[in-house]
């Protein structure tokens, strides 16, 4: 923005918002909002005071990870939550793939189209722990109640992308198929699938990654797996146990991420 | 001359190969894990399932709608968690990020520990956190801010540092070649190229964030899990049903609210 006072060019950045009222408009609102929100917290500062005294203690525990006198539970719930999100993830793909092509615009009619998207928004829109503790109330406490959950909230975030990359493939590609007389199983395998099949892929293995880190919190609501160790671990403020268990799945997350990566790389 | 075999396939034979043996390992796998969960499950209880899952929704209604009246301040708790926890998360973010960042990092020891502050705070989700801050900071709104923050600023940062690594040299270049210091250079040269993305990733945090701060209140940190586990806990079906609601209301009027914001920005 050039602007010239008194015979000189002066260089000014860009504002974000061009409008100077609106902008000033837009930050007082913003300043008073923090201000107000600031205001209304009620910090009780005595009991911080006392709780920094105390976690003095909790966080010497917690720069001495004790790994052995847990080391069993926290064996037995790192597995119980791989095994949950295996088998949640795997669910979920199946499952998510009916609704994946039901909320895709361009081939699906309107009723299942409108459908799909009601299950991918309710999915979506709870987090997993409330999605557990209505599977904990309805089936129980342990690792089936982490499957159920797992699942579900697997399906709404699968479909929403899948459906996406499905609204997006190239149908000059299908139509080639289609010219040469293939029947709709083979369009499918020949034309659809080459086309979404890398993305899915991708999109799988990603999830598989949070799941496992969902399934290290839903434990806290009884939904089973290491969530349950970890929560256990803190009511009885055993800071060294939770350090350890939190170290070990720190661990597993990296080896996921690495594990994913890999994968998305080759089916690039 | 041997005829040639003119049939073309999808793949090669050794592929196809290949890939039974993967989903035949893949299904193996399956069952495995699949027996380990049932042995651990009360098999009855889940046949029961559907019947007491309809028994709940049943309970359900009709919803004690004057409750609404009282979840309005938890749900104002909530969108101010969710909101000065990003907030928080965005500052911290900008000094870890930058620090991260290959192109403008100072020291590669400290690139390293930025590096490692973000895989822990991605590691960890806000519910752990929120459960270590209640115990140090007892329950309220604070907890549950801090948490959220702590959890996003692995995820703000890990984007941001990606993209300041991939900025284009020669607009640094170009504005330090003008004499400006190394600082003004940042604001002038960096700063405009990562804005956008950043920016985005900020809003779609945020959005997360609503998400996640609508369970923190399960641990005591504030907002409208509170209500959600008390509800539970009471067996107060009605109630719960009137949250449940408005968890899906808050999250559906937060995605419509970032995607707005989004357009206006980028």
């Amino acid at each position: 923005m050039l602007t010239e006072s008194s015979g000189n060019y002066s260089w000014q950045r860009p504002h974000l918002i061009k409008n100077k009222n609106k902008r000033a408009i837009i930050y007082l609102l913003a300043v008073a909002y923090i201000i107000f929100t600031f205001i209304s917290l009620k910090i009780d500062s005595q009991r911080i005071i006392l709780g920094l005294s105390r976690s003095q203690k909790y966080f010497a525990d917690f720069l001495r990870p004790d790994f052995i006198s847990r080391w069993n539970s926290i064996v037995d719930g790192i597995l119980e939550s791989l095994t949950m999100t295996y088998v949640a993830t795997v669910f979920g793909i199946i499952i998510s793939i009916p609704f994946a092509f039901g909320a895709a615009e361009n081939i699906s009619p309107k009723p299942i189209y409108y459908l799909s998207r009601a299950v991918i928004v309710i999915s979506r829109s709870f987090q997993e722990v409330v999605i557990a503790i209505f599977f904990v109330v309805v089936i129980g406490f342990g690792p089936m109640a982490g499957v159920l959950t797992l699942t579900f909230s697997s399906i709404g975030f699968l479909s929403k992308l899948l459906a996406e990359e499905i609204e997006d493939i190239d149908w000059t590609q299908v139509e080639a198929v289609k010219a040469t007389g293939a029947s709709w199983p083979q369009l499918m395998t020949y034309a659809i699938l080459p086309q979404i099949l890398p993305r899915f892929i991708g999109l799988s293995v990603y999830r598989l990654d949070i799941n496992f880190r969902a399934s290290a919190v839903i434990g806290v609501v009884g939904a089973g797996g290491i969530g349950t160790t970890l929560n256990a671990a803190f009511d009885r403020y055993e800071f060294d146990s939770a350090s350890a268990i939190l170290i070990v799945m720190i661990a597993i997350v990296l080896l996921g991420e690495l594990f994913s990566s890999f994968i998305r790389k080759k089916i690039k | 001359m041997s005829k040639k075999n003119y049939n073309w396939q999808l793949k090669s034979t050794l592929r196809i190969l290949k890939e039974i043996l993967f989903w035949a390992a893949g299904i193996w796998l399956f069952i495995y894990c699949w027996n380990i969960i049932s042995a651990r499950t009360i098999w009855p209880f889940v046949y029961d399932g559907a019947e007491q899952g309809s028994k709940l929704l049943m309970r359900m209604f009709p919803p004690n709608w004057t409750y609404f009246l009282d979840l309005l301040r938890p749900i104002w708790d909530t969108i101010t968690i969710a909101t000065l926890g990003t907030l928080a998360a965005i500052l911290l973010s900008l000094f870890v990020a930058f620090l991260a960042a290959e192109n403008t990092s100072p020291h590669p020891l400290l690139r390293q520990l930025a590096l490692l502050i973000i895989v822990i705070s991605r590691s960890v989700s806000s519910l752990i956190w929120a459960i270590i801050l209640v115990i140090i900071l007892g329950p309220g709104v604070l907890a549950g801010i801090i948490a959220i923050s702590l959890r996003s600023v692995g995820f703000v940062s890990k984007l941001l540092y990606e993209s300041i690594e991939e900025i284009d040299r020669k607009q640094v270049e170009a504005v330090e070649a003008t004499g400006a210091s190394k600082f003004s250079a940042l604001i002038y040269s960096v700063v405009p190229q990562v804005f956008p993305s950043f920016v985005g990733t900020a809003v779609y945090r945020w959005d997360i964030n609503i998400r996640e701060s609508t369970v923190v209140g399960l641990v005591g940190a504030g907002g409208i899990g509170l209500q959600l586990n008390e509800a539970i806990l009471g067996l107060k079906w009605p109630d719960a049903i009137i949250i449940f609601m408005m968890i899906l209301s808050l999250v559906l009027f937060s995605e419509l609210f970032s995607a707005k914001i989004r357009k206006i920005l980028i």
